[in-house]
């Protein structure tokens, strides 16, 4: 078991190295930061526009590889480089990180759980009015895009706030700026504002998992082992708790590792509309402003996320089906 | 009609019922057809996109406005008999952008699951069948690009399409889009590898390729139907999604993205600016999966479909 952990662990750190590489090497050729600084007023000399690129390690006049060995050189001491204004790439992402795991873990974690229950709920009370009321909920969140989600629940909490007459949901930023008070006070803004970018990602993985776990659950009720464990005593409940649940949610820790990049992208949409300064309003920002280090940190950052969710949906697996730890 | 290879098709119930469609004289495709014919919410959803793509062609025609003109006496007007969607900030007709967008984006989603489930398949196919370091050196590919969102490769790549044709970001579109149909794909390629008829024609001397591309992958045809149908619907939302940042279809050009893009800075105040684009944009996606669904229960009506039946 902890062999072929170990062993899928290094396969994901070779991915993830190969991929960050990859992300130098597109984003080194495509993106121009030396444009930043040309068109300027006053016209800026030749010289002085390599100086300050070179200080940055993105003059495009530098070969590729050569700059991509000073940037590793400096990520092994934990310097991801300098941005285009010239600060702290790490500094930055210092900052920035734990607004998108926050939004990142509640978001995956809250969907997960309630996808699987709405999931189950469908297979256990098949062709019941609830059943069918979330299969078409869930194919109608599944077809509208993150973007769109968010600015309806943008929509509807103005609505919500005018019709209420109170500020009862935030919807730019993580928090009120300059509020001040107590702590409780300061955790209920920022809950106030955690509330519609969580549910705009949310919804999304509710729609996703249901729709999976109701089928892998439908396919477990028939079975035999569910009717034994019933014959020798066991109540329903129980049974389908203990023996049916934990059978069918085996494919959902497959999903879990496709899905985390959507989730991922989703986030990104998120931030961006609600005004979060996290990691994928960073990478939208940075394509522009190409600004080559934070664009390629942020995409280390998103192979490292999809690594650990990777790696926990293969401890899942085998926490789930002994079959695995056998092996 | 030969006997029945395809592993979808591969069950008892399957077989015996394409059996008795032949002895009353319908063909597979026929029995298929009318399979799918007798799902009314999949006709229905068939109806709604052929709907979609008539007006995206032949609804501008019916405006006078064309999607560069600008009305300079009306200026973020609401929906009126002149302008049927209103107008934006410069005066443009909202009715005729959003069918401009809608031309776009229903052309772009058609092409890239084209081309997507066409890579897929050459890929998957070829990885299955050769084995060996083919495959080791395939999968591996794949596995390196589902560790990267396909997503943040697009954005950035987008300085490459900027101001070429789009024709590019399609090809970029479906090029980080098809692994997942590729691993299917390989898996069923493995196991066909082993039947008779595949072997027959690799110990009668027909070329390797030849034999993916007229055994294995016709064999496996229904799923590659399904899958071009369910990856429309992908395609159109991940075009919209990246060009809503400005990193897909590219200005003066317009898609349902960046309309929407453009219509959500103001959706508070002029809602008409994005809620049309944004209604068509859910129907054309959600019309694109009910009938990828009816597809896949009239080409194999005993497998549950992994999102599960509407």
């Amino acid at each position: 078991m902890a062999r072929f952990l170990l062993r899928r662990l290094l396969n994901y750190a070779v991915l993830v190295a190969l991929a960050t590489t990859l992300g130098y090497f597109l984003a080194g050729t495509t993106l121009h930061p030396r444009s930043n600084y040309e068109g300027r007023n006053p016209p800026l000399s030749a010289a002085s526009i390599n100086r300050q690129l070179d200080d940055l390690n993105l003059n495009d006049h530098t070969p590729i590889a050569k700059r991509f060995g000073r940037w590793l050189g400096g990520v092994v001491h934990g310097d991801f480089g300098k941005t285009v204004t010239g600060d702290s790439v790490t500094a930055e992402m210092g900052r920035r990180i734990g607004v998108s795991l926050r939004l990142l873990v509640i978001g995956s974690f809250l969907g997960g759980l309630l996808g699987v229950g709405v999931g189950v709920l469908g297979a256990v009370r098949q062709y019941h009015f609830s059943d069918h009321a979330s299969a078409v909920l869930s194919f109608v969140i599944l077809s509208t895009p993150v973007f769109l989600v968010a600015v309806l629940l943008k929509l509807a909490a103005l609505n919500l706030n005018q019709l209420t007459g109170v500020q009862l949901l935030d919807y730019t930023g993580e928090y009120t700026p300059g509020l001040s008070g107590g702590g409780a006070h300061l955790v209920l803004d920022r809950v106030r504002h955690l509330i519609l970018p969580t549910l705009s990602i949310v919804l999304g993985q509710i729609a996703f998992y249901s729709r999976y776990q109701r089928n892998a659950m439908l396919d477990v009720l028939g079975s035999d082992f569910l009717r034994t464990a019933q014959a020798k005593g066991l109540r329903r409940n129980h049974a389908l708790i203990k023996h049916g649940l934990r059978t069918a949610l085996i494919p959902m820790a497959t999903f879990f590792a496709y899905n985390f990049g959507l989730l991922v992208t989703g986030a990104t949409f998120t931030e961006k509309i609600f005004g979060w300064h996290g990691m994928g309003e960073w990478f939208v920002d940075s394509v522009t402003t190409n600004d080559v280090n934070a664009v390629v940190t942020v995409t280390l950052f998103v192979a490292v996320l999809v690594l650990i969710a990777g790696m926990l949906s293969d401890l899942a697996y085998a926490a789930l089906d002994p079959r695995v730890r056998i092996r | 009609m030969a006997i029945p290879t395809d592993p979808i098709l591969f069950d008892l119930d399957e077989a015996a019922a394409l059996e008795s469609a032949e002895a009353a004289g319908l063909s597979r495709g026929r029995l298929v057809l009318r399979r799918f014919l007798r799902r009314r919410l999949s006709v229905a959803g068939l109806a709604v996109l052929v709907f979609l793509f008539v007006l995206a062609f032949l609804g501008p025609y019916l405006s006078k406005w064309d999607y560069r003109s600008h009305d300079f006496n009306a200026f973020l007007e609401p929906p009126s008999w002149s302008h049927w969607f209103g107008t934006s900030q410069i005066g443009e007709d909202v009715y005729a952008q959003t069918l401009r967008g809608l031309q776009k984006s229903l052309i772009i989603g058609l092409l890239a699951a084209l081309f997507s489930t066409g890579l897929a398949a050459v890929v998957g196919a070829s990885a299955g069948y050769y084995g060996g370091w083919v495959e080791r050196v395939l999968m591996w590919v794949v596995d390196l690009l589902l560790v990267l969102p396909g997503f943040l490769i697009l954005a950035i790549l987008s300085p490459t399409f900027r101001g070429r044709t789009w024709l590019l970001f399609v090809i970029l579109l479906a090029g980080f889009s098809w692994m997942i149909t590729a691993r299917v794909v390989r898996g069923l390629s493995i196991s066909l590898r082993e039947r008779e008829f595949v072997q027959a024609a690799r110990f009668m001397g027909v070329p390797s390729w030849q034999i993916i591309l007229r055994h294995l992958l016709p064999n496996m045809s229904s799923l590659l139907i399904i899958d071009a149908t369910i990856n429309v619907g992908g395609a159109i939302l991940a075009e919209t999604g990246l060009s809503y940042f400005g990193f897909g279809v590219q200005p003066p050009d317009v898609s349902l993205g960046t309309l929407i893009a453009d219509g959500t800075r103001s959706a508070l105040t002029f809602p008409w600016l994005f809620l049309f684009a944004g209604g068509l944009l859910i129907t054309a996606v959600l019309a694109v999966s009910v009938v990828g669904d009816g597809l896949r229960d009239a080409f194999d009506p005993n497998a549950a479909s992994p999102r599960g039946r509407l």
